[in-house]
């Protein structure tokens, strides 16, 4: 049998491992080619495209109104958030004044998004690093805002309940009690969350100096959403660009400096709080009205580019359109906050071990649909 | 002494989330949250709006309020819903109407994004809370919704 | 050998009295290997079938309930799917090699358990280096592992086997050195003699807190010989698929999946039998009725059982070098020093007797 030798500067001591696109810690099909020493990565290289559905190009096909139901496929843990971020920059366009109940009741249902996503993140995290019943508690907290999107949206996951021009259907009469019922619930779990997993000694050493960003990276490789706040990037697009009845409310933008996997994770914790007070602000004071301003049936934007970006649970959303006037989008483009917070990974991840990979990549909370579009 | 109050403190942390898990166990006999599916469907109920899949209503004398306006089938993002129509004599004005002959609906095609129902001028389609859709036969997801020898209510159109 | 029960005695003699000396021996000895293989594999299923259910409380969920009463017999099932299932493999693995593991695991697990006194007469194989036997048995069980995942031909598999080397041979010392600080107190090796010192108080209160210093210890140390979370880096979910045995299927899987439930029973009967008095029940309440020292042997195994139980469903997994860290930054010199604390104290007569 011939040898042939490969000229390459791989040292005989690293070997290459694939992870994904089957495996437990990427949270769907992405695949990451590590090189390793041992058990020390030397550098990773992510792999794309295995669940990509070209997502921008469908919506060059459609009209506004279609482009709306495909924005939910994309980061589907936030997918009221793209919703609205799609209606927004078309209701923009035509230079359409929603009603002020829609914006409040687009702003609560976005927290909601948001902290079900958390809670998700949060019951996912926990596993990532071992403790198994995390997945549980999250989940269950999870499960009553999934009911609270079901009786009023119709479905769990993929809502589609922004439409250009408002809602599609007003809130349902038990929105308001079951979302109360909710915060009270929540806020006696938050706690529950940092005396099983934040305060514990075993995580706290997992997630302590683990991933370090600094802020400057963080700025330089387009970091967004908690992965940047975390590394004292201020950035916040519903504190610097309010949408919606954003502007109306008063929260603080949750920052840390340390821009370890332990800040991301603390910056996740208090963006619960932050949303519970968005909503407990709102909630008393939806103003009555209409639901919906007629728009109609075939919408053109006039010709033009128009960007809108909103803050989904991952980072910054931009929704950039170019208009040629007609019916359908010249050229839609999505800037989505996981492509850039997974570009970082390389860059964090080098010289740790395999499971400070997995726990850095479960602070980036990687949503691969959104990464590939 | 910091060798000391890290162990102490790392033990205190270890119990105080022990004592979480160990709330949860000894309350699990009323505070499980699985739902025990295919046991529970004669309790479980589906919220008003959920959207299982696109049904039309028809009344006691097998009639719907189609016309055939197609608006579903431009509004449909993916081509789920496909009307076949046809031209017939109207029995009572005796002039010539556009009625449905068949309206497919493509139940594996759709995403349940609501547009159709939503464009929907005469309501003839809405909502069905059916959510056991699974067959053995995929064919059987392509669904004829008007029932046969359905007509059109009267009065839809005016 | 001890027989007490009469059954036992029975078949002795008659055994004895129908063949030459040698076979009759032999005979007997493969008679009660049969005997524990069945309960014991019995029981390892059960335990699984437990740990299911307790994991589900903890985690809100209800558990597996449907095949027989309350799913008493979901595991049995899952054996019996497991034994009908395709043993695949990877192409180029070393088959010898790769065959041989599981039976090492197992084999060493179930040969622990021989000498394990459930009482004074259900004690198959009493020798008087009982604990020496135990360490040394139980450390066997990770050649199985670390030939399983060098042999699969499987990158996951082998990072999984040298965490398990790693971790072992770090957790050896402090389970041998916390059940030394023991035989401290007991001054023999052998289990039932052990037990026969604790009449006058179970090991734990005679030896108050450096007792206490070295259960905790040992069990910290015990969990992570079972390679149970938090110490479940060989076959940590998230990081290694499922670590040496990712590419083990059917009954070679099962036969590390059991092992590593009796090997957890193993660690909670020696517990017991060191640290809480074995089958003697509590201030002697039912001492003129021998055989219930079983149950309350099994009471006690099984609250140690459960108390790991409840660290693998609350604990996030450690990192390999924090792993290490605790064992021979904190674990091993707080062991050291216990022993010599134990040493002052039963020199200067300082233990609790009752």
């Amino acid at each position: 049998m011939e040898t042939t030798t490969v000229k390459s500067n791989f040292k005989s001591e690293e070997y290459f491992i694939n992870m994904g696109p089957q495996h437990p810690a990427t949270h769907g099909v992405l695949r990451l080619v590590l090189t390793i020493d041992g058990e020390i990565i030397k550098k990773v290289d992510p792999d794309l495209g295995y669940i990509h559905r070209s997502i921008e190009k469908m919506c060059e096909r459609d009209s506004y109104q279609q482009i709306v139901h495909l924005t939910d496929r994309m980061d589907y843990l936030s997918s009221n958030i793209n919703n609205e971020a799609v209606c927004l920059a078309v209701e923009n366009a035509l230079e359409l004044e929603v009603p002020d109940r829609v914006k409040v009741i687009r702003t609560i249902i976005g927290e909601l998004t948001r902290i079900s996503s958390h809670c998700l993140w949060w019951g996912v995290m926990g596993m990532d690093v071992g403790a198994l019943t995390t997945y549980f508690y999250g989940f269950r907290d999870r499960e009553m805002i999934n009911d609270i999107m079901e009786e009023t949206c119709g479905a769990r996951l993929t809502m589609n309940y922004n439409v250009p021009g408002g809602l599609m259907f007003d809130i349902h009469p038990n929105f308001v009690p079951r979302v109360k019922k909710f915060i009270t619930h929540f806020k006696t779990k938050i706690p529950e969350f940092d005396r099983l997993l934040t305060n514990n000694v075993i995580f706290q050493k997992r997630t302590k100096g683990v991933g370090v960003l600094s802020k400057e990276d963080a700025i330089s490789f387009g970091a967004s959403g908690p992965v940047g706040r975390a590394s004292g990037y201020s950035c916040d697009v519903r504190k610097y660009h309010p949408y919606s009845a954003l502007d109306r409310v008063t929260f603080n933008e949750a920052l840390r400096t340390e821009g370890d996997t332990f800040a991301r994770y603390q910056v996740r914790i208090q963006e619960f709080w932050e949303s519970l007070s968005i909503i407990e602000q709102l909630i008393d004071n939806i103003p009555e009205g209409e639901h919906r301003v007629t728009t109609k049936a075939v919408i053109k934007l006039p010709k033009g580019e128009y960007f809108q970006k909103v803050e989904t649970a991952r980072g910054e959303l931009g929704v950039y359109i170019i208009s040629t006037g007609t019916k359908n989008p010249y050229r839609l483009k999505f800037r989505s906050p996981g492509f850039s917070n997974l570009s970082l990974l390389n860059h964090i991840a080098v010289g740790g071990k395999i499971g400070d990979l997995v726990a850095t990549m479960a602070t980036l909370d990687l949503v691969i649909p959104d990464i590939d579009r | 002494m910091g060798y000391f109050s890290n162990i102490y403190n790392g033990i205190k942390t270890l119990l105080t989330g022990m004592s979480v898990t160990g709330k949860y166990f000894l309350h699990s006999r009323k505070g499980a949250i699985t739902q025990q599916y295919p046991d529970n469907r004669d309790t479980l109920k589906m919220f008003d709006r959920f959207r299982g899949e696109v049904i039309m209503p028809h009344d006691e004398n097998n009639e719907h309020r189609c016309t055939g306006c197609q608006k579903c089938e431009i509004a449909c993002p993916n081509g789920t819903i496909e009307i076949i129509w046809d031209r017939g004599i109207d029995e009572t004005t005796g002039r010539k109407k556009k009625k449905i002959d068949q309206f497919i609906y493509h139940l594996s095609m759709c995403t349940m994004c609501g547009l159709c129902i939503d464009v929907c001028p005469t309501d003839a389609i809405e909502w069905g809370q059916n959510f056991e859709n699974s067959v053995y036969d995929r064919t059987a997801l392509t669904r004829v919704l008007n029932l046969p020898g359905s007509k059109l209510q009267p009065g839809v159109e005016d | 050998m001890k027989y007490g029960l009469s059954v036992i005695t029975t078949i002795h003699d008659w055994l004895y009295s129908v063949m030459p000396e040698w076979l009759a021996g032999l005979v007997e000895m493969i008679l009660i290997a049969m005997v524990y293989l069945g309960i014991f594999s019995v029981a390892g299923l059960f335990l699984v079938l437990l740990e299911r259910r307790v994991a589900a409380w903890f985690q809100l969920r209800i558990g597996p309930n449907r095949v027989g009463f309350q799913g008493l017999l979901q595991t049995m099932a899952d054996a019996l799917k497991l034994l009908s299932k395709e043993l695949t493999g990877t192409q180029k693995a070393d088959k010898f090699l790769y065959n041989l593991a599981p039976y090492f695991v197992i084999i060493t697990s179930l040969m622990a358990l021989a000498v394990i006194p459930f009482t004074a007469e259900f004690h198959a194989f009493d020798i008087n280096i009982g604990v020496f036997f135990l360490i040394a048995i139980s450390s066997i069980g990770v050649i199985g592992i670390l030939l399983g995942g060098w042999s699969s031909n499987n990158k996951y598999a082998l990072i999984g086997a040298m965490r398990s080397g790693v971790q072992t041979i770090s957790y050896e010392l402090s389970i041998g050195l916390s059940l030394l600080t023991m035989i401290l107190l007991t001054g023999t090796l052998q289990l039932s003699e052990i037990i026969e010192v604790q009449k006058s108080g179970w090991l734990i209160v005679q030896g108050h807190i450096p007792a206490v210093i070295a259960f905790m210890i040992y069990m910290i140390a015990g969990t992570a010989e079972t390679n149970r979370a938090p110490f479940d880096l060989v076959e940590a979910e998230s990081e290694l698929g499922a670590g040496f045995h990712t590419e083990y299927s059917g009954m070679k899987f099962a036969y590390f999946f059991l092992a590593e439930f009796i090997n957890m029973f193993i660690i909670a009967a020696i517990a017991t039998t060191v640290f809480f008095g074995g089958w003697l029940s509590p201030f002697g309440i039912t001492e003129s009725i021998p055989w219930l020292g079983v149950l309350w042997f099994l009471i006690k195994t099984l609250l140690l059982v459960f108390l790991m139980m409840w660290f693998r469903w609350t604990f996030p997994r450690l990192r390999v070098d924090q792993l290490l860290t605790l064992e021979w930054k904190y674990l091993l010199p707080i062991n050291l020093v216990n022993i010599v604390i134990m040493a002052l104290l039963i020199w200067g007569n300082l233990i609790i007797k009752f």
